[in-house]
């Protein structure tokens, strides 16, 4: 089975898939509408719960709002027939000014499901704390492994190679919430950043185990092209990666995703397609670069038409 | 270690045996056999985070200038001084942590009137008697004393405007003069932290007051100054709010008095309690509040218990189905991991929360991939045509380096979630991270130590002729 004869190919099939996400990306933040959650810009977020056929219109909770000088809410009507109201920071007082108004002008009983309030001053701190987790992680992984294969030859390119793959990974996952933005409102919150990073350690954690494979073939097999040896190696591991993506970490997932509650949904999707991605690219994405880097194939990148030296 | 595979087997069944007794009892208690002593008690209640059983999380930041640093002891005791706080509100199984080095975190499982809380957190509660000479400001002003720089929290007007008669001796009054100089700074006596004991009492009018004695101290300042002020007012001031002016008729050197007013029996109440346990020496101020209904929660949890359920039960299938022998052996290893896994939570009283839950399920999944190494380099092995005995020997062995690289990563991973988590109080990030590495440590443990010595004792007892029926190659 010849793998990686194609590796172009698999390039530009992640290409195809991060564009987009990153497009969409890329006009949000132009329009400054990235979907950050509270978590990250500060603010308040509330979901009530009505009485059957008491719910009121957006625009009548909208002008509530109003009168309690707050203009810019949006109100949003969810698939179980709460609503969830954003706004900018509120105090305890005035949401439960907002709660009683709500029951003298709308009728019935309200029920408060959940009422989330972040200062703007926290918000800043968190995103700032936030950037800095993730590349603390990047840069702890490159260390580590560049410690775990000091043995081998080129061991700063594999781990190079690693984290390259390892941003793809995390490329794909903010381009998944670009597009889960744009079609069931889905933010990027404490949550989606939780999701993110374990993406980070399990993307590392697959590719570890392929490249320790190539490691250890690069004493047994020297008389092979490290192209040959590469793609052995994948090979070898091809039955252990699917088996432990797909048959058992995608299965328990996939079962969080549809069967557990509505809160953990985002969560165990986001976990899903980054924890595919993070063991695609360590096939796909992070050996094939080895081996390009091994070629110094971009000494033909823009010289011939055909690439296909493999 | 323990290279006799029999040691091996009684020490995992012993394991098993503890970590089962932990799943299966709300508290653990071990007494001594011979004279009935209690030798050991404790809780092991699974404790439910706030996503699954509702309740109200509350930040806390220092409110102090962004680049002074906070006196993590000072932070320290405000963290005690809130928990005692809100224990004497009766609100129960309340966590209250420091998060970063400015920062208070506290969590109210299953508290639906979130109000009263939220007044006694934040408020200093800094009592301070202070000698306003001969002409007092109205009730209700915000006045500034000499003691301490420690701003007012929050200044919100009292609903009631209380007075006080210092027992005996002194007369209330809180007549507002209007020639009172333009924030003039007041001389404190003495402190809250001059008061011996706190106690909310009611006249035979149902009017509610705080009765308190002093401190030796306290009585000997209170004493001295009572005597020379003779007919000046004293000035009753929380948080730098005037709350009565009595007059000083006669010096008072019993040291002890009551503060009346129109209070509610909460009011009364909440200030008793403030005053209790201090001031705190840190100003505080909400910088983010949440609050879950009950409602949701129960919802997840039980979907998501489901879930992992129904995921558990394919993944065994699976992996039986696939591995055959080797499978069944491991599918009895992840039932061992999940019993030690959850018996440490329950232990260490970590929280539940719905996070949690799907990091306990992703370590499972390290754990099934430990496993999953180890068995295609078994099958491997045998392929290339080595004995069973010297195939299960390097199959453990070869697929050692990955399985422990690749869970350092995750365990890095986990780590700087911690603190990512820690800093702001986001329980929810640092139960995921705490679950996901806890569970992928224990994974390592019944990957090299369980797998390996039941399938060592099961091809001791049954040795297999059928590679291609038992190992599925």
């Amino acid at each position: 089975m010849n793998i990686l004869n194609k590796r172009y190919i698999y390039f530009a099939l992640s290409l195809l898939i991060i564009v987009p996400g990153l497009i969409v990306l890329g006009v949000k933040a132009a329009q400054n509408n990235l979907p950050l959650s509270i978590d990250f810009t500060g603010g308040s977020l509330l979901e009530v719960q009505f009485e059957a056929g008491a719910a009121p219109q957006p625009a009548q909770v909208l002008a509530l709002y109003e009168n309690f000088g707050t203009r810019d809410a949006q109100v949003q009507t969810t698939d179980s027939g709460s609503i969830l109201i954003r706004s900018t920071f509120m105090d305890e007082p005035t949401r439960d000014q907002v709660i009683t108004a709500m029951k003298s002008q709308f009728g019935g009983e309200v029920t408060v499901l959940r009422f989330d309030s972040v200062g703007p001053s926290i918000g800043k701190q968190v995103t700032s704390r936030a950037a800095m987790a993730v590349g603390i992680a990047a840069l702890a992984i490159l260390i580590y492994i560049t410690l775990a294969f000091r043995r081998v030859e080129h061991a700063f390119r594999l781990g190079l190679c690693a984290i390259i793959a390892m941003v793809h990974d995390v490329v794909i996952v903010f381009s998944l919430v670009a597009i889960g933005s744009l079609l069931f409102g889905w933010e990027i919150d404490a949550l989606f950043l939780t999701a993110l990073l374990t993406v980070i350690g399990f993307s590392v954690q697959d590719k570890i185990v392929v490249f320790d494979r190539i490691r250890e073939n690069s004493n047994v097999l020297r008389r092979l092209e490290f192209e040959k040896m590469v793609n052995h190696s994948i090979v070898q591991t091809l039955q252990r990666s699917i088996n432990t993506q797909l048959m058992t970490v995608e299965f328990l997932l996939l079962a969080l995703a549809l069967f557990g509650g509505v809160t953990l949904r985002e969560f165990a999707v986001v976990l899903l397609v980054g924890l595919l991605s993070g063991t695609y690219s360590s096939i796909f994405i992070a050996s094939p670069m080895l081996v390009v880097w091994e070629n110094r194939e971009w000494r033909t990148w823009f010289r011939h038409p055909e690439r296909s030296q493999a | 270690m323990f290279k006799n595979q029999y040691t091996r087997l009684i020490i995992i069944l012993f394991m098993s045996a503890l970590a089962m007794w932990i799943d299966a009892s709300n508290t653990l208690k071990v007494t001594n056999p011979i004279n009935g002593e209690l030798v050991m008690q404790r809780s092991v209640s699974p404790r439910l985070g706030l996503d699954l059983q509702g309740g109200l999380q509350v930040l806390l930041e220092a409110d102090l200038p962004a680049n002074t640093a906070v006196d993590p002891d000072a932070l320290s005791v405000a963290r005690t001084i809130i928990e005692n706080r809100t224990n004497a509100l009766g609100v129960s199984e309340n966590v209250i942590q420091v998060a970063g080095d400015r920062r208070i975190v506290g969590e109210f499982p299953g508290l639906e009137d979130s109000e009263a809380v939220l007044t006694i957190l934040q408020r200093t509660g800094l009592l301070e008697f202070v000698d306003m000479g001969n002409n007092p400001p109205p009730v209700g002003t915000v006045i500034e004393t000499d003691f301490g720089l420690a701003a007012p929290e929050e200044t919100a007007t009292p609903t009631a405007a209380p007075d006080v008669t210092t027992a005996p001796g002194t007369t209330p009054e809180a007549a507002a003069q209007p020639e009172t100089p333009p924030a003039p700074i007041y001389p404190t006596v003495m402190t809250g932290s001059d008061l011996k004991t706190v106690e909310v009492g009611a006249d035979e009018f149902r009017n509610y007051e705080i009765r308190f004695t002093l401190t030796d101290k306290g009585r000997q300042i209170f004493a001295d100054y009572s005597t020379t002020h003779q007919g000046q007012f004293l000035g009753i001031v929380l948080d730098k709010e005037v709350i009565s002016t009595p007059r000083i008729e006669t010096p008072i050197t019993e040291g002890a008095g009551r503060i009346t007013g129109k209070f509610t029996a909460e009011e009364a109440n909440a200030l008793a309690i403030q005053l209790r346990y201090g001031s705190l020496p840190v100003p505080l101020k909400i910088v983010e509040t949440r609050i879950i209904g009950p409602t949701l929660g129960e919802d997840s949890l039980q979907k998501s218990l489901i879930a992992g359920m129904a995921g558990m039960i394919i993944v065994i299938l699976f992996m039986t189905l696939y591995y055959r022998l080797p499978g069944i052996v491991a599918a009895i290893s992840i039932l061992f991991y999940a019993a030690i896994a959850f018996a440490i939570f329950k232990y260490f009283h970590f929280t539940l929360t719905l996070p949690g839950i799907a990091g306990f399920m992703l370590s499972t999944g390290a754990a099934l991939d430990a496993n999953i190494l180890i068995f295609e380099r078994l099958k491997e092995e045998l392929r290339s045509g080595r004995t069973l005995a010297q195939a299960v020997e390097q199959g453990w062995t070869r697929a050692w380096s990955s399985i422990r690289d690749s869970n350092i990563a995750a365990i890095i991973t986990s780590a700087i979630l911690f603190w990512f988590g820690s800093t702001f109080g986001a329980t929810i990030v640092k139960g995921f991270s705490l679950t996901l590495a806890i569970g992928v440590i224990v994974s390592l443990f019944t990957a090299i130590f369980v797998t390996r010595t039941l399938l060592a004792l099961v091809l001791q007892w049954f040795k297999p002729k059928n590679y291609a029926r038992w190992f599925g190659i």
